[in-house]
């Protein structure tokens, strides 16, 4: 690394680099102006559910414990409607090597960079997957180098980034930690190109199909634990691999009918690429300043395609807020005994209205935890929240308002989420799809079928929705 | 001259990899302001001493460049002090909890 080459240039060959660094055909997966053939990319990368257990047990991943919360669902009982509230779980995926389920999606992306005889991995992360690629890099004997948003233009840095720092670097990754910006992908490229290293990208298929075990397991653990299949699994959505994965995994293990919620923080207000709001955002992940977008445009990823595809299995999007998310992590530790997160803990703040709604027979997974740690703790969020201005107060979590003001509720029934409109967000990925159509080129029918797909809406309703948005465009 | 640093140290070195003029197009106004900057950490490849342009080895085996800002850096990130809005949820949740169990022999706290 001596200075590397302008940023447009890099950005002009961002195709070419991608590829070499991924060596998957994208191309040949293209159907039609919008549409590809999603299940064949999968089915491209060459492992079955089973293929993927073994790779994974060989390092210690998965097979991680279900808990049941039952103290949890005790205190969300006593606050719900009579007959109402689900028994809770959780997938105690603290339990993985580097303390988090993103051992799942380094497993496949490592082992397949050895298997084709890389000699390193490089990721783009600020968050648990970079210890996870570097612990799944220590096993397999590669460099791995990870590129970190990290710190704001004063050097303040988010004090849960400084300990994913520390994790890699006590996994022997080379850690670039970088100031505010989307230019991390310019200095990733600039990477992958002078290295030749594997790009273990969150969103290859390889990423993917690592957490269709997690799925898998966790049907299994309910239908052994009740007899029955899991009636909500609800996990912490952001790019969209956790949803996708997760869902895609259910389905293998004959869950079909479970219900999928994915639950975001709302950072509505906050700029995901300003200097000045990056420490006031509270939360690294997790939270709708990736949901949204990537809900709404998948392939805005750092591949061609992106095999995160949530939109075909969210049933349900919802989103809290940041002090619900703090009260549910404090929650966790006083009344279950697991000092967790923050990741999983925001599917869990959205399980305590959840459940609410659900009979007491029924059953709702929380599909997630992660390690704690310093700088990952409640604690240390709020006393930078308390540096940055940020006024941290009891009350109704109706009041929070992100980078301002972060409001622990006074009470568990004040715990609710906010529904998505799911159809406005089709509406949007519509539109962004319409919006890539290269110029004079038509929606044809494999591409309507394509976004039916996608969007999980009929034909009908697909060319109703094109012509508005054409009309409007 | 400042204080010589033996080569093979564990430092970290700075430099600026897009300088404010050069930001990508799409960044809001408050960050095209300031550079984009870069930290790493390594062994340093030649003795020097603190703002003197260095190589350091990466933990990955790559020699990188940069400005020597620190030698042995640390990592001092902590969990903060108790914040009595989060204590005070978690102690009346804990209350709310056990005042509803009929059985408090399931470890209610004295």
């Amino acid at each position: 690394m001596t200075g590397w080459p302008p940023y447009a240039e890099v950005m002009a060959r961002r195709a070419e680099i991608v590829h070499r660094s991924i060596g998957l055909d994208y191309g040949r997966y293209a159907t039609g102006a919008i549409a590809f053939d999603y299940e064949g990319l999968m089915a491209g990368a060459g492992y079955d559910i089973a293929e993927v257990r073994s790779v994974q047990r060989a390092t210690g991943v998965g097979d991680t414990p279900l808990v049941e919360l039952v103290n949890l669902t005790d205190a969300v009982r006593a606050v719900a409607p009579p007959g109402k509230g689900a028994r809770i779980f959780v997938k105690d995926e603290s339990a993985n090597p580097s303390g988090s389920f993103k051992d799942r999606r380094a497993s496949l992306s490592v082992h397949e960079a050895a298997a084709r005889g890389y000699r390193g991995v490089v990721a783009a992360t600020s968050g648990n997957y970079g210890a996870a690629v570097a612990s799944q890099a220590a096993k397999a004997g590669l460099a791995c180098i990870v590129v970190q948003e990290a710190f704001d233009s004063h050097g303040l840095v988010q004090p849960e980034i400084a300990e994913k720092t520390r994790a890699c670097e006590a996994y022997g990754a080379e850690v670039l930690r970088l100031s505010v910006g989307p230019e991390l992908f310019y200095v990733f490229l600039c990477v992958l190109e002078e290295t030749g290293f594997f790009d273990a990208s969150l969103y290859t298929p390889y990423s993917v199909l690592g957490i269709e075990t997690l799925g898998y397991e966790l049907a299994e653990q309910v239908l052994e634990r009740t007899g029955r299949p899991p009636d909500v699994v609800v996990a912490t959505h952001a790019g969209g691999g956790n949803v996708t994965g997760t869902a895609r995994g259910l389905r293998k293990a004959g869950a079909a009918d479970t219900v999928m919620v994915g639950a975001s923080v709302d950072l509505s207000g906050l700029h995901m690429a300003s200097d000045h709001d990056f420490n006031r955002k509270s939360f690294t992940t997790g939270h709708t300043g990736f949901s949204m977008p990537f809900t709404t445009w998948p392939d805005r990823a750092d591949v061609p395609r992106n095999a995160a595809r949530p939109l075909r299995y969210l049933d349900r999007f919802v989103t809290v807020t940041q002090g619900e998310v703090f009260y549910a992590t404090e929650a966790l530790a006083l009344l279950e005994g697991l000092e967790r997160g923050p990741a999983g803990n925001t599917s869990l703040a959205a399980a305590f209205a959840l459940a609410q709604e659900m009979d007491r027979a029924s059953t709702l997974v929380v599909q997630e935890t992660e390690y704690t740690g310093a700088g990952k703790h409640p604690l240390a969020q709020l006393a930078l929240a308390a540096e940055m201005g940020v006024r941290v107060e009891r009350g109704d979590p109706r009041d929070n308002r992100p980078g301002e003001r972060i409001v622990i509720p006074e009470r568990l029934d004040q715990v609710r989420v906010v529904d998505v409109d799911l159809d406005e967000v089709r509406r949007s990925y519509v539109r962004n799809a319409l919006a890539s159509l290269p110029p004079d080129t038509d929606v044809d029918d494999v591409d309507l079928a394509f976004l039916a797909e996608e969007t999980r809406w009929s034909a009908d309703t697909l060319r109703e929705v094109i012509h508005e948005a054409r009309a409007t465009a | 001259m400042g204080e010589r640093i033996a080569a093979g140290t564990w430092v970290e070195a700075y430099r600026i990899v897009l300088p404010p003029g050069e930001r990508a197009p799409q960044v809001p106004p408050d960050t095209s302001q300031v550079p984009l900057e870069l930290r790493c950490r390594g062994l340093l490849v030649r003795d020097a001493a603190i703002g003197d342009d260095i190589e350091v080895m990466s933990l990955a085996g790559r020699r990188l460049t940069g400005t020597l800002v620190e030698v042995n850096p640390g990592y001092t990130h902590s969990f903060g002090r108790p914040v009595p809005e989060l204590a005070s949820a978690g102690r009346e949740l804990r209350a709310q909890l056990w005042s509803t169990r009929s059985d408090p022999g399931t470890g209610a706290p004295a």
